[in-house]
């Protein structure tokens, strides 16, 4: 492989830096040079998170240039479409299908798209979306906060990476008492890939 | 002491390299104020138990401390963001007169973009205005090694060295080769009496100003045969002079270009930049934020192009460095840019405060008392003239800035909204002044104003919103909370007693999840003439999680009002035009402020709800 450039998006909360962070594991475990870096606001909760994964021979930016994105990983929907100029044109978004409302939605001062406004927005760049039911699976599962273990399986079926080194950097990085539905969460978002992709 | 070398491939941020590399630099006392994007420097390193380390009240305290380790015979390090440096600016200059005794760094972190800060600004000219020297990292294991290099420069040349990152360095991981261990230098002695070097008296101060213009002109000496400053020859048509983060974007954007990466920026090596000019075609500067680099290149009679093209306003990124290339002409027409605009009227997702945030009480108090409040879909209805004017300062609690609590008319810097406030009033504004400021920022430099409001008259309310923690940063311990950097406990300095001693008579400490008290507290204070504080507190929610049964609207009872969408908190949405409340956010008994306003008591814990249902 020559290079991957993952964006990871979603809200302050969702567990994006986590799951970026074990990404870049993996890669480093596998020989790759890495760079990754995370833009969150000031706040602890509740804004826009995008956290830049770079994996190649030789990385010099830690931030992807527009339009050079491999693969857009989105914890919610509108995220995925606010970052969809990032992708290179015919790669790859994976999108849960969840919305989390702005204040200014819940306040009435601003619209939600809807899901087709959203597809389309992806679909200027690129046809390759799966859309995936990664909330209301981790919900399923017992615990919400799952959804970036399963988002991370997502991941993991487009990256060249054996499946231990994915499971040997979630052991490292969660507590022993959730490491197994977290990795039944891995799993499903795997599993989940696969019973899509064409 | 040489501690045993290992060698290890880790994946580390820039500060916590820097952490490292101070640590095997073996730095005994570190000391630092939490601010983003430097914080994770003192976290990594208090992580160490063979080093002194604290969170000092403010960074000039800070800078003080490790001033006297060095002058004790300690290597020391502080570290701060961009604007830490103002704070402890009169310090630094100090020290950059006096001198060192053992080794002394100074981080600062820059925040180009303003990712989480009040201004831009560029801190490579507080290098040039105290006369040290600065290096720059432009990546993790720049940073880890320049550590070792800045102590024995600081000792060699009795001087404190700058070492200047940005949000990008701090923030960013890349793989480092950690190629030493710890070792603790001898050399430096202990702490000699010596009130020529160390007692600013004039005639002293005198005597140290030529030894200051010496050590600056040595300076530019090894600066030319400095390691890090390397010239990697490429295609010699352009030659491109750049430092830190701008060297890894420039080289994504100029692949086969030759470079010229200073690592260390002040003082310049001119010798090594002539050689460098005179070899290539053009020169260009490639440099963030102010034309730094390119403004002392100039005046050495080099003409070099710079921030001509190259934007001096924000954070650079590849695409903007090869937007303005492309637009400079120094990229062929044959690589066009893949691009699509970014897509229009999403709406925005700024951050908030958390569901369950012991501020937002006090503010839903502030905006309904100031008459700030706009009920959802009442856009036509302009709200009647506020009676409030609410100084702020610095914190999550900003955040209240934003709609629906829109509760804060002012925020500039740590401390401000005390002297502010006393301002406003003895203008004669007519409004009541509240000024609003946090327990972390009141111990850091809200202390002073409060003393002088009393001690000139002042008239103001000032609420502490006390939380137990330093939140915006990542929870970092203050004098308020009795435990150290390092985890250990020690006395807690109590913001009741604190203001009590200074002669404050009206003083109300009130729970921050009791809106009724809240609003008679603040009610009270503003009818009182005199100056007075009201401390309202309730920890850190995400800090002290404190999770019980989720709150559930009952919608037989519901009036869809939106009164409680008025909170801002995140757990309660709005879809399809029904209010209900997110059960993964709500943190339920532990906040209840939703329940305390609802005017239909429509909102009621979850399990309530179902039995209802299941009867």
């Amino acid at each position: 492989m020559k290079k991957l450039d993952i964006l990871v998006t979603g809200v302050g909360g969702q567990g994006v830096i986590l799951s970026s962070d074990i990404t870049v594991n993996v890669a480093m475990a596998n020989g790759y040079d890495v760079k990754k870096t995370d833009t969150l606001g000031m706040a602890q909760r509740g804004g826009s998170v995008i956290s830049h994964v770079r994996i190649g021979q030789r990385v010099w930016s830690p931030l992807i240039k527009e339009g050079e994105v491999d693969l857009l990983v989105a914890f919610e929907k509108l995220e995925a479409a606010r970052w969809a100029h990032f992708l290179r044109p015919g790669a790859i978004a994976i999108v849960n299908n969840h919305a989390l409302p702005p204040q200014s939605v819940n306040l009435g001062e601003a619209q939600y798209p809807s899901d087709e406004e959203i597809t389309s927005i992806l679909r200027r760049r690129s046809n390759n979306i799966y859309f995936v039911n990664g909330t209301s699976q981790a919900k399923e599962l017992g615990n919400v906060r799952t959804l970036n273990m399963f988002m991370m399986g997502c991941i993991s079926f487009f990256a060249p990476f054996k499946v231990h080194f994915w499971k040997d950097s979630i052991s490292q990085r969660m507590p022993p008492a959730t490491l197994q539905i977290n990795i039944k969460a891995f799993n499903q978002g795997r599993r989940k890939i696969r019973d899509i992709h064409p | 002491m040489q501690a045993e070398v290992i060698e290890v491939i880790k994946l580390l941020s820039g500060n916590e390299s820097l952490a490292l590399g101070a640590y095997h630099a073996g730095v005994k006392v570190a000391t630092s104020y939490p601010g983003t994007p430097s914080t994770e420097i003192l976290k990594s390193i208090a992580l160490f138990d063979d080093i002194y380390a604290e969170w000092s009240t403010n960074e000039k305290v800070a800078m003080e401390v490790a001033m006297g380790a060095s002058y004790a015979g300690a290597r020391s390090l502080v570290s701060m963001k961009h604007v830490g440096l103002n704070v402890a600016a009169d310090p630094f200059m100090a020290i950059s007169v006096t001198g060192v005794n053992a080794g002394m760094v100074v981080v600062c972190a820059d925040d180009p973009g303003i990712h989480s800060s009040q201004n831009e600004q560029d801190n490579r000219y507080y290098a040039k205005l105290a006369k040290v020297p600065m290096l720059e990292p432009s990546d993790s294991q720049d940073a880890y090694e320049l550590m070792s290099y800045a102590f024995n420069i600081s000792e060699k040349f009795d001087t404190p060295v700058l070492m200047r990152t940005t949000t990008r360095i701090s923030h960013s991981k890349s793989v480092v080769n950690v190629n030493r261990g710890r070792s603790v230098s001898a050399t430096p002695s202990g702490f000699q009496r010596n009130v020529k070097k160390y007692v600013m008296l004039p005639g002293n101060a005198r005597i140290r100003h030529p030894l200051v213009e010496e050590r600056i002109a040595k300076l530019a000496t090894y600066s030319e045969t400095f390691p890090l400053n390397q010239i990697e020859w490429g295609e010699r048509h352009l030659g491109v002079v750049t430092s830190g983060i701008a060297y890894q974007y420039a080289r994504e954007v100029f692949p086969k270009a030759s470079y010229l990466k200073l690592s260390m920026t002040y003082p310049l090596p001119q010798n090594l930049i002539r050689h460098f000019a005179a070899q290539v075609d053009k020169v260009i500067v490639i440099e963030e934020l102010d034309p730094f680099l390119q403004e002392n290149i100039r005046s050495m009679g080099i003409d070099v192009a710079g921030k001509e093209f190259i934007p001096m306003i924000g954070e650079l990124n590849p695409n903007i460095v090869k937007e303005a290339s492309y637009s400079a002409g120094l990229l062929d027409k044959t690589s066009p840019l893949q691009k699509t605009e970014p897509a229009k009227e999403l709406p925005k997702r700024p951050p908030l405060l958390c569901p369950g945030c012991p501020h937002t009480g006090a503010f839903f108090v502030l905006s309904s008392i100031g008459q700030r409040l706009k009920l959802p879909g009442s856009r036509n209805k302009a709200p009647k003239e506020s009676t409030l004017t609410i100084t702020g300062d610095i914190g999550c609690y900003t955040l209240a800035t934003y709609p629906p609590l829109c509760a804060m008319d002012t925020c500039a810097c740590m401390g401000a909204s005390i002297g502010q406030a006393m301002g406003m009033e003895k203008a004669g504004i007519g409004n009541k002044v509240i000024a609003v400021i946090g327990d972390s920022t009141f111990l850091h430099s809200g202390i002073t104003p409060l003393v002088n409001a009393i001690y000139n008259g002042g008239q103001i309310t000032v609420i502490i919103l006390d939380n137990m923690t330093t939140a915006m940063t990542g929870h970092q311990e203050h004098p308020g909370t009795g435990i150290s950097a390092q985890g250990k406990k020690t006395k807690a300095v109590k913001l009741e007693h604190l203001v009590k001693g200074i002669g404050i008579n009206d003083i109300k400490v009130v729970d921050a999840f009791n809106i009724k008290a809240i609003r008679t507290a603040i009610k009270s204070s503003i009818n009182n003439p005199e100056l007075s504080v009201i401390i309202i507190r309730g920890s850190c929610t995400v800090h002290t999680p404190k999770r019980s049964e989720p709150l559930s609207i009952n919608p037989e009872k519901c009036n869809q009002c939106g009164i409680c969408l008025m909170l801002g908190c995140p757990a309660i949405q709005r879809e399809d035009g029904h209010v209900h409340i997110d059960s993964t956010l709500c943190v339920g008994n532990a906040c209840t402020l939703c329940q305390q306003i609802c005017p239909q008591q429509a909102i009621v814990p979850q399990s309530n709800l179902e039995d209802t249902n299941s009867l």
